[in-house]
């Protein structure tokens, strides 16, 4: 079926099956792979992308069903300025091997966008292997100080 | 993933007039269709018809597409509702999953789960694995010899204790079923989850209104802190007036088969003295006709103690 996608501020066009995923879209036909493929099941959250602005797993959200435009991480930068989540994970030294990372740092768009309360709880839903929780944490803090002063 | 017809009707007739298993959020279906457990040759993308809105005027009316995330955050919602909302899953998951949908959730069962193990449930007479073991997760209550799989529904434990009903609508017209009856014990039949019937799609959920329902929550209790199913969970309400409980509302998650309306123990706080005491006696009743399993009789003490912890939550300040 044909299948049109607002990505990054582009507009694309496949030509798929109603079985494939926003995350297989993205990464296996239009070359976008900083959403990664983690556990496929909607469990890791390493596959986040927002659609319409918020946070959904990309491997659970079939691609012939979303209206919205998507961004993922790759749309977050200004050319070579980074997002200030991005920029403050990369002060806070918020990864190790760096595969959750692009879902960490959706998730931790939303949550500085947001204003949540607790990030611990908020960010729950992306599992970090290496475990750089205590730095993931302190990169949305800087993150949302950086936002309250702007 | 099995190839599948994908249509998006606009309208309710339209949808009704289609028939293929439905997709809202696609959290619990796309997952199941990934692992062979649903297998659809039809799947109608339901997320154009307007089932939208969450109204509080007099009680609570959810259209069926309502987001999780979008009524936990609503600012109308009673919070038992809004506490086990906020307490399910994981804030993307929140994100997609709509009302109606979570409440068709499928059980998480892992022998459920794997299509290459029995369950009466997903092939019915071939067997219960969870009855001999591992069971550590599965229900206490409601079980039969045929499934002890339990609901995983946060939200449902909340609906249920507030009376909520399911409206309905299908070739033969709208109905209501109040949740509480919309769930089915298994019975010999572990594969009848819900009374609904071919081709009927939940349009909204009704929450009669309960001003007292203002003093309520939810209390979940996990093996971890978050993104977790429960172990146990306590949908409670208390109407407290001069120290003494005038009613009560009192349902339990995570030890049954379907979310657990515990009238008993709500009986047993009306007229009560609003303390630990009387709360620890009536949650006491929680646990009559409780059938443990090998690995989950932690749950029978559990239970009482997470009812009486949110019976506490909500008497501090309504006192």
């Amino acid at each position: 079926m044909d299948i049109s996608l607002g990505v990054n501020g582009h507009l694309e066009h496949l030509d798929a099956e109603p079985g494939v995923t926003l995350l297989d879209a993205l990464r296996e036909r239009l070359g976008i792979t900083g959403p990664k493929k983690g556990c496929d099941r909607g469990q890791c959250g390493a596959c986040t992308v927002h659609v319409d602005g918020k946070p959904v797993l990309s491997c659970l959200t079939l691609a012939a069903i979303v209206r919205a435009p998507v961004t993922t991480v790759e749309g977050l930068s200004d050319g070579d300025d980074l997002h200030p989540v991005q920029q403050a994970f990369a002060d806070q030294d918020a990864l190790q091997c760096g595969f959750c990372t692009p879902g960490q740092i959706m998730s931790a768009v939303t949550a500085v966008e947001s204003g949540v309360d607790d990030v611990r709880e908020f960010m729950s839903g992306n599992i970090c292997r290496c475990s750089a929780y205590p730095n993931i944490v302190r990169a949305v803090e800087q993150a949302r100080s950086a936002d309250a002063t702007v | 993933m099995r190839p599948f017809e994908l249509t998006a009707p606009t309208t309710v007739d339209d949808a009704l007039d289609a028939s293929g298993t439905v997709l809202a959020g696609g959290t619990t279906l796309v997952d199941l269709m990934k692992l062979d457990v649903l297998t659809p040759q039809r799947v109608l993308d339901i997320n154009d018809l307007p089932l939208r809105g969450i109204d509080t005027r007099d009680g609570l009316r959810i259209g069926a597409l309502e987001r999780m995330a979008d009524l936990a955050a609503h600012p109308g919602v009673y919070p038992v509702i809004s506490r086990a909302l906020l307490l399910s899953a994981s804030q993307q998951l929140r994100t997609m999953a709509s009302i109606g949908g979570n409440l068709m959730q499928r059980t998480r069962c892992t022998w459920f789960r794997d299509v290459n193990s029995p369950c009466n449930r997903r092939e019915p007479g071939s067997g219960c694995p969870a009855v001999t073991g591992p069971n550590r997760m599965h229900a206490v209550l409601g079980t039969s010899e045929h499934c002890v799989a339990t609901h995983a529904s946060d939200v449902a434990v909340a609906l249920v204790a507030l009376d909520a009903e399911v409206r309905l609508t299908g070739p033969d017209g709208a109905r209501s079923v109040p949740l509480a009856e919309f769930y089915r014990t298994p019975g010999d039949t572990p594969h009848r989850e819900h009374d609904i019937r071919p081709g009927e799609l939940i349009t909204e959920v009704v929450v009669p209104r309960l001003d007292w329902a203002a003093n309520s929550t939810y209390v979940k209790v996990r093996d971890r802190q978050s993104y977790e199913f429960a172990l146990c969970s306590a949908a409670v309400a208390l109407d407290v007036r001069d120290g003494v409980v005038a009613d009560a509302r009192v349902a339990a998650g995570g030890v049954g088969t379907v979310p657990w309306r515990l009238r008993s123990v709500e009986a047993a706080l009306r007229g009560a003295p609003a303390d630990e005491e009387s709360f620890a006696a009536a949650a006491a009743l929680a646990t009559e006709g409780a059938a443990p399993l090998a690995d989950n009789a932690f749950k029978l003490t559990l239970l009482p103690r997470t009812i009486v912890r949110a019976l506490l939550d909500v008497t501090e300040g309504s006192r």
